[in-house]
């Protein structure tokens, strides 16, 4: 129940995370069932009709009209979080050739392959909006589109596969279930697959720590190690503090987002304190305290200026990543030149024969 | 590497017997059996479904959402088709 922080209906279906994602899908199915009576049509005002949409929590689909600052943002956001999927892979990877057995192998493995999955879902939900998988590709590569600041940090231990597992998987999902209810139809509809998958990879790390904090002084020391440094660029993962993000009235207007960063970093830390118990592992913050007034724990917040170092490019690994993701897509040119190749040869046979 | 080389292929899936294929997303491939194995991997990592349909995004044609209403005006006026319509006097069974 790694996920379960968002004030669900009372035991919601499932409960938890999946219960969250399974009350956004039945949300989603519930609004598009509704008729809207009364409403402007469709080919008269396109942005009275664009209002009352998202009014009545219906989704916006591919061919709508659309306000193009909507449809901008809109690509930014799917484009970036698909990048960092992507190079989210990379952290992880670096520990797949030296996991400690086979079963941890061949998690990792389907983890990261998920990763990719998630990657992909979300630039096929980009291109419905009119840009190519290929321009988005090349914006990344230019280092003209950004991706999370969180994977320019290293993976020093193999406690750090655990600790991203449940840190980072876990601040992914606390800021990805709001976007099940996202108003654009292909990105919640996304959104839900890919939260749907991310439970297992927040388990699977949370059991990795648990094994390890478990096991011999050395290994819960590593263990702890690793807590201590993903912490705080974990607490970063939601952005800028509300009063400093550009974005946010904007989207919460549009639907895009549902909270603020602030309000989704507090649950995060809400959720988090319990289950460290459990590891017997200790958040790095000696202010960490319950606040009875306010039903949450008061926290000290991350260094933003570390934050926007890293956004800027001055993180440990930015460097590195970047050069791994621009080799790797070279290096695949062949095979993508290939399967063209016998695709085209193919065709003009079939022609041929036809 | 352009588009043209690896064009969009719209994927459905069917979950289990007895039901329809269903759209489930999108990817790119170079051909049609490319497309089927991307798909396998891209949408049914978890068994999700028992038979893939990909499809060349360039071969569908799709009503426009402009003309929503018009288009599927002639529906709107035919009451009648449905069922609900009609009046069932009192006592008639197997109707
Ligand atoms: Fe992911
Ligand atoms: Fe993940």
């Amino acid at each position: 129940m790694y996920g379960n922080d968002f004030a669900p209906p009372e035991d919601g279906p499932g409960g938890g995370l999946l219960g969250e994602v399974e009350a956004a899908e039945a949300a989603l199915r519930e609004a598009a069932a509704r008729a809207r009576r009364g409403g402007p049509a469709p080919d008269e005002d396109f942005a009275a009709y664009f209002a009352d949409v998202i009014d009545a929590d219906q989704k916006i689909e591919p061919r709508d009209w659309m306000p193009e600052a909507y449809r901008k943002t809109l690509i930014r956001q799917i484009a970036q979080h698909a990048h960092s999927e992507i190079i989210g892979m990379q952290p992880e990877g670096n520990w797949i050739s030296r996991a400690p057995s086979l079963k941890r192998k061949a998690i990792l493995l389907a983890k990261v392959q998920d990763e990719a999955g998630h990657g992909l879902y979300l630039y096929a939900a980009a291109e419905t909006l009119g840009v190519s998988r290929d321009e988005l590709v090349e914006l990344l590569i230019e280092g003209r589109q950004k991706y999370s600041s969180i994977f320019n940090y290293p993976t020093l231990t193999w406690a750090d596969v655990g600790a991203i597992g449940w840190l980072v998987d876990g601040a992914a999902i606390v800021n990805q279930v709001p976007l099940c209810r996202c108003s654009y139809g292909p990105y919640a509809r996304a959104m839900i697959r890919v939260c749907k998958e991310e439970s297992f990879h927040q388990r699977q790390g949370y059991e990795i720590l648990h094994t390890l904090a478990h096991g011999t002084p050395e290994q819960k020391a590593m263990a702890q190690d690793a807590v201590d440094r993903w912490w705080y660029p974990s607490l970063a993962m939601f952005g800028p503090p509300d009063g400093d993000s550009t974005h946010s009235a904007q989207s919460m207007a549009w639907k895009i987002k549902r909270f603020s960063n602030d309000e989704l970093r507090q649950r995060f830390v809400d959720m988090c304190v319990q289950q460290a118990e459990i590891l017997g592992l200790t958040i790095p913050d000696p202010d960490l305290r319950w606040n009875e007034q306010r039903q949450s724990y008061d926290y000290t917040q991350p260094d933003y200026d570390e934050l926007m170092r890293v956004i800027k490019g001055d993180g440990p690994c930015n460097r590195q990543r970047m050069e791994h993701r621009r080799r790797a897509h070279a290096e695949g040119a062949w095979v993508r030149e290939a399967a063209a190749a016998y695709a085209a040869k193919r065709n003009s046979k079939e022609k041929v024969a036809a | 590497m352009s588009t043209d080389h690896s064009p969009l292929w719209e994927v459905f899936v069917r979950a289990r017997r007895g039901l329809s294929h269903t759209h489930v997303g999108s990817l790119h491939a170079p051909d049609a059996e490319l497309a089927l194995r991307n798909a396998r991997d891209l949408y049914t990592r978890r068994q999700e479904g028992v038979s893939i349909w990909v499809v060349p995004a360039s071969a569908i044609t799709a009503s426009s959402p402009d003309e929503k209403d018009a288009f599927f005006d002639p529906a709107a006026d035919k009451v009648y088709r449905h069922p609900t319509f009609y009046e069932v006097p009192d006592g008639v069974a197997h109707l």
